[in-house]
C-alpha cells in the first residue's frame, strides 16, 4: 500500500520519473510502454464486457445482471490504476538498475475473472431468470 | 551499398510494434465505446442517459488524440519513452468510461 501510494505521487510529477537515474536502452522503454498498453487492452475489454453484461442479459433478476456487471467494471478499474502504476514503478527500476518489481495483481485478476466466469455458468445452467 | 536511414533504425522494429499495440489500444477502446453509445440508442434514452453517452464520445476522442500524439512521436528513429502524462490520461480515461458503465447501470 505504502509503495502504492509513493507511485501515485510519481503519477503527477511527469519529470520526476525522468530525473531518476540513467535513461535506459529505448527498447526496453518500448517495451514496458506495450506492456501497459496490454494491460489497458486488458481493462478495455473488461469495461467492454461490463457495458455488454447490462445489455445483453436483459433476461437475468436486476440484482445478478447489475452484480455481474460491477464485478466486470470494478476488474476494468483495478486494471488500468495498476497499469499506469506497474508501469510507472518499471520504468523507475529500469533507471535505478533495481529488479522490475514483483505482483500478486495477475493472480488476484485471475481469480476474479474466474470467479465471474462461473458465475456465469451457474446461471446458464440454472437459468436465474427474473 | 546499405542505406544509412536503414541502418539506423532498429532491427527488432520495436518503434513499429509499439505503435501497432498503441492502434490495437485503440480499437479496444472504440468497441467499448460503441457499447456503450448502443446502450443509449436502444433503451428508449432518458435525458441522462444522452448525457453519459455524450461523455463517452468526448473520452473517446480523447482516447485517440492521445493515441495519435503518441504514434506521431514514435515515427522517430530513436523515440522518446513515453511521458507520464500520456500514460495517466490513458488510464484515466478507461477509468471514466467505467464509470460512465457505471452510472448507465442505475439510470
Amino acid at each position: 500500500m505504502i509503495t502504492f501510494v509513493q507511485g501515485l505521487r510519481l503519477w503527477f510529477a511527469p519529470g520526476r520519473v525522468r530525473e531518476e537515474g540513467e535513461t535506459p536502452d529505448y527498447r526496453f522503454s518500448l517495451a514496458n510502454e506495450r506492456t501497459f498498453l496490454a494491460w489497458l487492452r486488458t481493462a478495455l475489454a473488461l469495461i467492454g464486457g461490463g457495458f455488454a453484461v447490462d445489455q445483453f442479459l436483459p433476461d437475468l433478476r436486476w440484482g445478478v445482471r447489475v452484480g455481474l456487471a460491477l464485478a466486470l467494471l470494478v476488474a476494468g478499474v483495478l486494471c488500468a490504476l495498476r497499469a499506469v502504476n506497474h508501469w510507472v514503478r518499471c520504468e523507475r527500476a529500469m533507471r535505478r538498475g533495481e529488479d522490475l518489481p514483483a505482483s500478486r495483481f495477475p493472480a488476484l485478476l485471475g481469480v476474479l475473472v474466474a470467479v465471474v466466469a462461473l458465475a456465469m455458468v451457474v446461471i446458464v445452467v440454472f437459468g436465474w431468470e427474473g | 551499398m546499405r542505406d544509412s536511414a536503414a541502418v539506423a533504425r532498429d532491427p527488432g522494429l520495436q518503434p513499429e510494434r509499439t505503435r501497432l499495440a498503441w492502434r490495437r489500444t485503440t480499437l479496444a477502446c472504440t468497441v467499448a465505446t460503441a457499447l456503450g453509445v448502443r446502450a443509449v440508442l436502444h433503451d428508449g434514452a432518458s435525458a441522462a442517459d444522452a448525457v453519459t453517452c455524450g461523455l463517452c464520445l468526448l473520452l473517446w476522442l480523447g482516447f485517440l488524440a492521445v493515441a495519435h500524439r503518441r504514434m506521431t512521436l514514435l515515427g522517430a528513429a530513436r523515440p522518446r519513452p513515453l511521458g507520464p502524462r500520456a500514460a495517466v490520461t490513458a488510464a484515466l480515461g478507461t477509468t471514466a468510461l467505467a464509470m460512465c458503465a457505471v452510472a448507465m447501470l442505475f439510470t
